[in-house]
């Protein structure tokens, strides 16, 4: 298999290493002129950016978290002015506001080669045809795969998520080589192509990258057996830059490279904020080096996971993560969509304005997930009329869909039925084995 | 004047109706009438019953959701036509029955018709207007 940038991508530890320095110093300069929020905290923290002498010094800066990032709605973290940011995308905050990403130009080239070099580590060539199921829109899957393909060079069909039966007969006719999409979605296709009579042996695939939510190696091996082709992790969050901060190579499906020439990763213990060291289990934890318009210092991902710094058979001397394990939070991905418990409890509140017991139970039916909302039904919700009762569950599903981008069923349940730990509602059950 | 239902929303699970009428027992409670609305996931359990009071406390003690609800009791006679002699009137005026249903008097061979309205004011007017009999609370607990 090619590696698209194999000045960078294979350089030894000390070159990398020698790298991430000078473009930390740079990155750390430059935000503290521009971005007063890095500016306050560095200040607080009695750090000016000339005390960057080594990697190291890296630690002595505070962590960045989602709600700083909220704080700072929408654009108050971004280093460059408007006239430089071209393009925008979003994610899902903690509460009603979203999480707000900007790119500059050289940004998004930037973003381009690093999905152009995930599509090299996972087998393309600029000669394949990459059917791209990731949903196009504010979020970064779509987008972000989309320019890595034709940076590639290859041939990249824009066929975002939905519409499943459409996507089979593309895929028969269009016969692309390559797959990307969110391995639920994915699944889910593989079960409608069953049903349609289509088997994926009769298909071209030969990779697929999958992502944006966490799977596991079973299924994995469900990918592979059903859809004949090679499957691989790829991992980002637009915080960082979107997808391709990492990605599983060919040869060894082994852990996800870090592309370390644009983002030092660190695990962290995430009760201590201590650093721990390579091997063991933490919290991931991203800088960008070379972003303009967001650059990101030491972001705490909440995902749990670890590192392995040792050389990979395919080339690559860039630092390998694990596949995330869990999470440090309450986030739930469903569908490839972020979703907070907290965001359920605001569209909740507004609905009725009250503030009632609930709780989100996820499950994995044929592939696809799906998100049920409990509600604990009071004086206030009740009605001695079953189309009153039904029309509100109706609307809450509404509202939710609206402001969080998923489809959830409402059910109205008896009072104190949610189970309660230590007084505590229990607000999540995830069925859903990865 | 009006006669008061409970409402109670139970879960579509089994034997959960069977604990509220066996609160109700205990709280030596008797059940003139009911009716149950059901969805897939819950019901809505209706009931007439001879001390709302004593029923409302011993179910909310138990922790359900229980509703109040005024609703319009009249007796209807035991012919054919007795129905239409009370819908008739409501409906020309553009009353709509959201639910009903019905007891036997047990003092006479009357049936006692439990209605919700749409426009429970409305209906209560042309009832009036109609002379039709309009059974009270007073009146049912007495029964």
């Amino acid at each position: 298999m090619s590696i698209y940038n194999i000045n960078f991508e294979t350089m030894p530890r000390e070159g990398i290493e020698a790298i991430q320095l000078k473009r930390l110093q740079a990155t750390i300069e430059r935000i503290y002129v521009t971005v007063p929020f890095y500016k306050k905290v560095f200040d607080t923290a009695g750090i000016k950016p000339a005390d960057i002498k080594s990697l190291e010094d890296l630690q002595r800066l505070p962590f960045t978290t989602k709600l700083d990032l909220r704080d700072n709605y929408p654009y108050d973290m971004f280093a460059v002015p408007m006239e430089n940011i071209v393009r925008i995308h979003a994610s899902s905050g903690t509460t009603g506001k979203p999480t707000v990403v900007g790119y500059t130009k050289r940004d998004l080239d930037t973003w381009a080669e690093l999905m152009a070099r995930s599509f090299a580590a996972a087998g393309a060539t600029s000669g394949d045809i990459i059917h791209n199921a990731f949903g196009y829109g504010l979020f970064t899957g779509g987008l972000g795969v989309h320019y890595g393909a034709e940076k590639l060079g290859a041939s990249v069909i824009p066929v975002s998520g939905g519409n499943t039966k459409r996507q089979i007969t593309i895929m028969q006719d269009f016969k692309p080589t390559i797959l990307t999409g969110t391995p639920s979605y994915i699944l889910h296709l593989a079960e409608v192509a069953d049903e349609m009579g289509v088997d994926f042996k009769d298909l071209h695939f030969k990779s697929g990258i999958f992502g944006a939510e966490p799977w596991s190696e079973n299924m994995r091996a469900e990918l592979e057996e059903k859809l004949h082709l090679k499957a691989m992790d790829i991992y980002g969050l637009s915080e960082v830059i979107g997808p391709g901060v990492s990605i599983e190579c060919y040869e060894e499906q082994k852990g996800l490279h870090v592309f370390e020439d644009h983002f030092i990763v660190e695990i962290i213990d995430p009760e201590s904020g201590e650093v721990l060291p390579y091997g063991e289990t933490g919290e991931l934890v991203f800088t960008s080096i070379t972003k303009e318009a967001f650059p990101i210092i030491r972001y705490r991902t909440k995902d749990i996971t670890r590192l392995n710094p040792e050389p990979c058979t395919c080339g690559r001397t860039h630092i390998r993560m694990n596949k995330p394990s869990g999470r440090t939070d309450d986030m739930l991905i469903i569908r490839g969509v972020n979703v907070f418990p907290s965001q359920i409890e605001s569209v909740l509140m507004e609905t009725k304005q009250i503030h009632p017991h609930y709780q989100l139970v996820v499950d994995r039916i044929n592939n696809l997930d799906t998100l049920t909302v409990k509600v604990e039904i009071d004086e206030a919700l009740f009605s001695d009329e079953i189309k009153t009762l039904q029309t509100m569950e109706q609307k809450i599903s509404n509202d939710i869909k609206e402001y969080l981008g998923v489809s959830a069923k409402v059910m109205f349940v008896e009072p104190k039925t949610i189970t309660r730990s230590e007084g505590k509602a229990v607000r999540v059950i995830d069925n859903r084995k990865f | 004047m009006c006669a008061e239902q409970i409402s109670i929303f139970i879960e579509n699970k089994e034997g959960r109706l069977a604990e509220v009428t066996a609160i109700l027992r205990d709280a030596d409670v008797n059940i003139r009438a009911l009716s149950l609305a059901d969805t897939t996931d819950f019901g809505v359990l209706r009931l007439i019953v001879n001390n709302n009071d004593r029923a409302e406390k011993a179910l909310k003690k138990e922790g359900f959701t229980v509703g109040i609800t005024q609703v319009l009791a009249v007796e209807v006679k035991d012919e054919p036509g007795g129905l239409n002699d009370i819908l008739d009137p409501l409906s020309e005026n553009e009353v709509n029955v959201e639910y009903m249903y019905a007891f036997a008097n047990p003092q006479c061979k009357n049936a006692i018709m439990i209605f919700r309205f749409d426009d429970h004011d409305k209906a209560l007017k042309i009832l009036a207007e109609k002379k039709i009999k309009v059974i009270s609370k007073q009146e049912i607990c007495n029964l």
